[in-house]
């Protein structure tokens, strides 16, 4: 049995946040679950997709974050209760589908998790996406604790039935990847069958239909509002006439500040866990009965605000700060110290002793960034492409993957980035906007999330560029999920079809398509010179599974490599690959054995081919 | 409860994660409040893995700079990066195998001296205890079992409110039935190997 089900109410288990998330959407009842994998959101689908194999949950790893809201949005417009979880950037994607199933609204509870990423751990921005539910206008719930995102779940979709508008849910990254002791609360038999009824008025959003659901929008915005100022997930604690309002982990953080400054009867706090609509008569009330007032919080000043805003309104002047140069940044993520630095410093109390240790000895250490695995079918695609490309100016837009890595050196393959799937548009633009040649990467797994229309573009429109397609089988960054591309019958598990990337490339008419197997390095970089030089748009798509993940599902490894005697220590292999199965023995270039897969790249741009498989015993 | 603040750097693939889960289940039943966090961006990519147990009567579950009690380093070179981790009562637990990084097979970057990078921390903390975890590792029987080593170390330390006796219980039911002998074996020779 999958430890989530364990079925214990009042039991203690240790738990990641993201398990903790999952455990409360089954002990809602979830039904109906869609994702598209995203980082640090990840772990909830891997858990719910395992548990959605022995129960009756659906659960859909979609195509992009815009279909998996689009497919919790209809379970839960038939009544089931539904949820949907991305990254930050991925509610980006599912926006459009979000602004207006607003409107709509739902019959059955619809949650959507947003997992932010201050400090940008695995992400390319740090945007707050509490501005989403102004946006939208849609309910927001923040948890500050492991237990409590357990705790939040059955409640969001509670709130979201009884107003009938989805509710987002939104994490960051030291709430998903925070560890605690979870208590387990009762886990109920879901309802798993829907029906929809037909109601075109509510359901066909027509602009004179949705100008009535506009309204319909707004009230539910006042009835939001009135629970959030009666929400148990807004509270005060604490008294005294110093004030702080804070949300998220931030709250901790507050917590352990004023115990470690002894402020436990000067310090009052306000932590808000239902953040939109905001408790605006309850931070009103808050705010006047301090002398001054601190707001605490990750990413932007949307309490500061909305703080102040509340206590303009009321004609009150207690100084309210949060954000600025002597206080909190808007930038990275918070820690303890920070805060009650902080805090030290608003209440004009003395600033605690620093208490680091003197590093002015230590000399510059080497970094460890990540660095594509030993073998990694990535390094044996980038290093054939620059072959093939030697001579020709090129730029080369990349995308979100694993192989983003094959921007640094060196390999240094990758030269604009911006967001999923933007590889293929931008290099339409480039090869409008410049005379080089371009030169486009895109894992399959973005490919099918965001990569299509912008080839469908590149051929409608005639640009002259080359796309890479680094098919390996998986998604594989955010840990092995599958996607459409994927042989999920060759895994084991059945119901489920497959979509050959091959096949959709030339179905869009691209002008020239080429398969190659990367390990075989002379023949790949003659198919890519090929595709380099058609007029056009050409595809390359470039075929070999995931090492890490072939190792994962205990495929036969080959034999590992080992540098012979004949080297003569150029070192091309380090110098133009760097895998990391390579060290350095004193000056001589060795392989590790356990590290290396076996992949022979190596051994093939070898000039003086002293790189040789290990004998056997 | 006092609390006590305790991070664990390592490479990724070694381990760091299942023995932070071991400290945390062993405290879940010894009833003694635990929260931990870690940043596991692209740790199997060859990235460093942070993790951090906040033992007793604390919210946070992250540690700031200057703040740990304990720090195990799973790799010496990762040992002294996490420097800033420490205040000058700390006490350092590290494993002294080096796994330099890739960027040093580039030349871009020298890896430490080991004399000197334990001179470095020991003349900054409390206390600290350098061992060769993986060759006590492969002695118990598996290289894999560096994490237990250290674990072992560690408790034999004595500054966390654990005791060994939770944590090995923890490890005879909580790692992987095939491993339990092993994994004890490499504790107990990470206990063994530390003296007063
Ligand atoms: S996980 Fe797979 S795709 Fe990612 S770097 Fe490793 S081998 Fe390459």
């Amino acid at each position: 049995m999958h430890r989530l089900l364990t079925d214990a109410p009042g039991q203690q288990m240790l738990m990641l946040g993201n398990e903790a998330i999952a455990r409360g959407a089954l002990e809602a009842g979830v039904a109906v679950a869609s994702t598209y994998p995203g980082t640090p959101s990840s772990e909830i689908s891997l858990h719910l997709f395992q548990i959605s194999r022995r129960t009756d949950l659906t659960f859909e790893y979609a195509t992009n974050e815009k279909v998996a809201l689009e497919v919790a949005a209809a379970a839960a417009n038939a009544g089931l209760r539904s949820l949907s979880i991305m990254k930050h950037v991925g509610l980006n994607v599912a926006a459009d589908a979000l602004m207006t199933l607003a409107y709509v609204g739902v019959r059955g509870g619809m949650v959507i998790l947003t997992a932010d990423d201050p400090f940008m751990f695995s992400s390319q921005n740090e945007q707050d996406n509490r501005y989403y539910a102004k946006l939208s206008g849609l309910p927001m719930i923040e948890p500050s604790s492991v237990d409590e995102a357990r705790a939040m779940m059955a409640a969001a979709f509670d709130l979201s039935e009884q107003l009938g508008e989805p509710v987002l849910f939104r994490t960051t990254t030291r709430i998903n990847h925070s560890t605690a002791p979870v208590r387990l609360g009762p886990l109920p038999e879901p309802r798993t069958r829907g029906d929809f009824i037909k109601e075109p008025l509510r359901c066909v959003t027509v602009p004179a239909v949705s100008r009535r659901l506009h309204v319909r929008l707004l009230e539910n915005w006042e009835k939001a509002a009135a629970l959030s100022e009666a929400s148990a997930f807004n509270r005060v604690t604490g008294s005294g006439t110093w004030g702080v309002i804070c949300s998220g982990v931030s709250h901790g953080y507050v917590l352990d500040a004023v115990a470690d400054l002894h402020l436990t009867d000067r310090v009052r706090i306000l932590r808000i866990g239902f953040s939109h609509p905001l408790p605006e008569r309850m931070i009103t009330d808050f705010v006047a009965g301090c002398e001054r007032v601190l707001v605490v919080e990750e990413g932007e000043p949307y309490l500061e605000e909305a703080a102040r805003a509340a206590a303009q309104a009321s004609g009150i002047t207690v100084p309210i700060r949060g954000k600025g140069a002597d206080l909190f940044s808007r930038l990275y993520e918070f820690d303890p110290a920070l805060v009650r630095r902080c805090l030290a410093v608003y209440f004009g109390l003395e600033a605690p002793a620093v208490s680091t240790v003197d590093r002015s000895e230590v000399p510059d250490l080497p970094q460890r960034p990540p660095n594509l695995c030993a073998g990694c079918s990535h390094r044996a695609t980038f290093y054939a492409v620059k072959k093939a490309a030697e001579g020709v100016e090129t730029i080369c837009p990349t995308d979100i993957g694993c192989y983003t890595l094959g921007f640094l050196p060196p390999l240094s393959m990758g030269d604009f980035l911006i967001c999923m799937g933007s590889s293929v548009g931008t290099a339409c633009g480039f090869a409008a906007a410049t005379d080089k040649k371009v030169i486009a990467f895109i894992g399959d797994s973005t490919f099918f999330h965001s990569g299509i229309p912008g080839l469908v573009n590149a051929v409608f429109n005639q640009h002259d560029i080359t796309l890479v397609i680094l098919d390996n089988g998986t998604t594989a960054m955010t840990g092995h999920q599958p996607h459409p591309g994927v042989d999920m019958a060759a895994l084991g598990i059945q119901g489920f079809g497959r979509v050959s990337i091959e096949a959709v490339v030339r179905a869009l008419g691209v002008g020239h398509v080429t398969v190659v197997r990367p390990y075989r390095v002379e023949k790949s970089v003659a198919a890519i010179r090929e595709a380099i030089a058609f007029k056009g748009v050409s595809v390359v798509i470039s075929q070999e599974v995931c090492t890490l993940y072939a190792r994962s599902l205990k495929r036969p490894r080959a034999k590992a490599f080992r540098v012979g005697d004949k080297c003569r220590n150029h070192r091309d292999c380090i110098q133009q690959l760097g895998c990391p199965a390579f060290y350095l023995d004193g000056q001589q270039v060795r392989i590790d054995a356990d590290l290396c897969t076996g992949c022979s790249v190596c051994a093939q741009i070898c000039p003086e081919h002293a790189i040789v498989p290990v004998r056997e015993g | 409860m006092e609390t006590k603040r305790l991070i664990i750097v390592a490479v990724g693939g070694q381990g760091n994660l299942l023995a932070s889960k071991v400290l945390g289940e062993a405290a879940l039943a010894a009833g003694v409040p635990v929260r931990m966090s870690e940043i596991h961006g692209m740790a199997q990519r060859g990235g460093v893995v942070e993790s951090a147990l906040v033992f007793g009567d604390a919210h946070s579950t992250i540690i700031s700079d200057g703040e740990a009690d304990l720090v195990v380093g799973f790799e010496p070179l990762e040992t002294l990066r996490a420097l800033n981790k420490c205040h000058a009562r700390t006490v350092v637990v590290t494993n002294l195998t080096p796994l330099p990084p890739f960027t040093v097979a580039i030349g871009r970057g020298v890896y430490p001296d080991l004399e000197h990078l334990q001179n470095l921390i020991r003349s900054r903390v409390a206390r600290l205890v350098a061992l060769d975890a993986a060759a006590l590792a492969k002695a118990a029987g598996s290289i894999l079992s560096v994490n237990m080593v250290l674990l072992g170390a560690l408790l034999r330390v004595g500054n966390l409110p654990l005791d060994a006796d939770a944590v090995r219980e923890t490890i005879r039911t909580r790692t992987k039935a095939e491993f339990a002998a092993v994994n004890l074996a490499a504790f107990e020779s990470g206990f063994a190997h530390v003296r007063d």
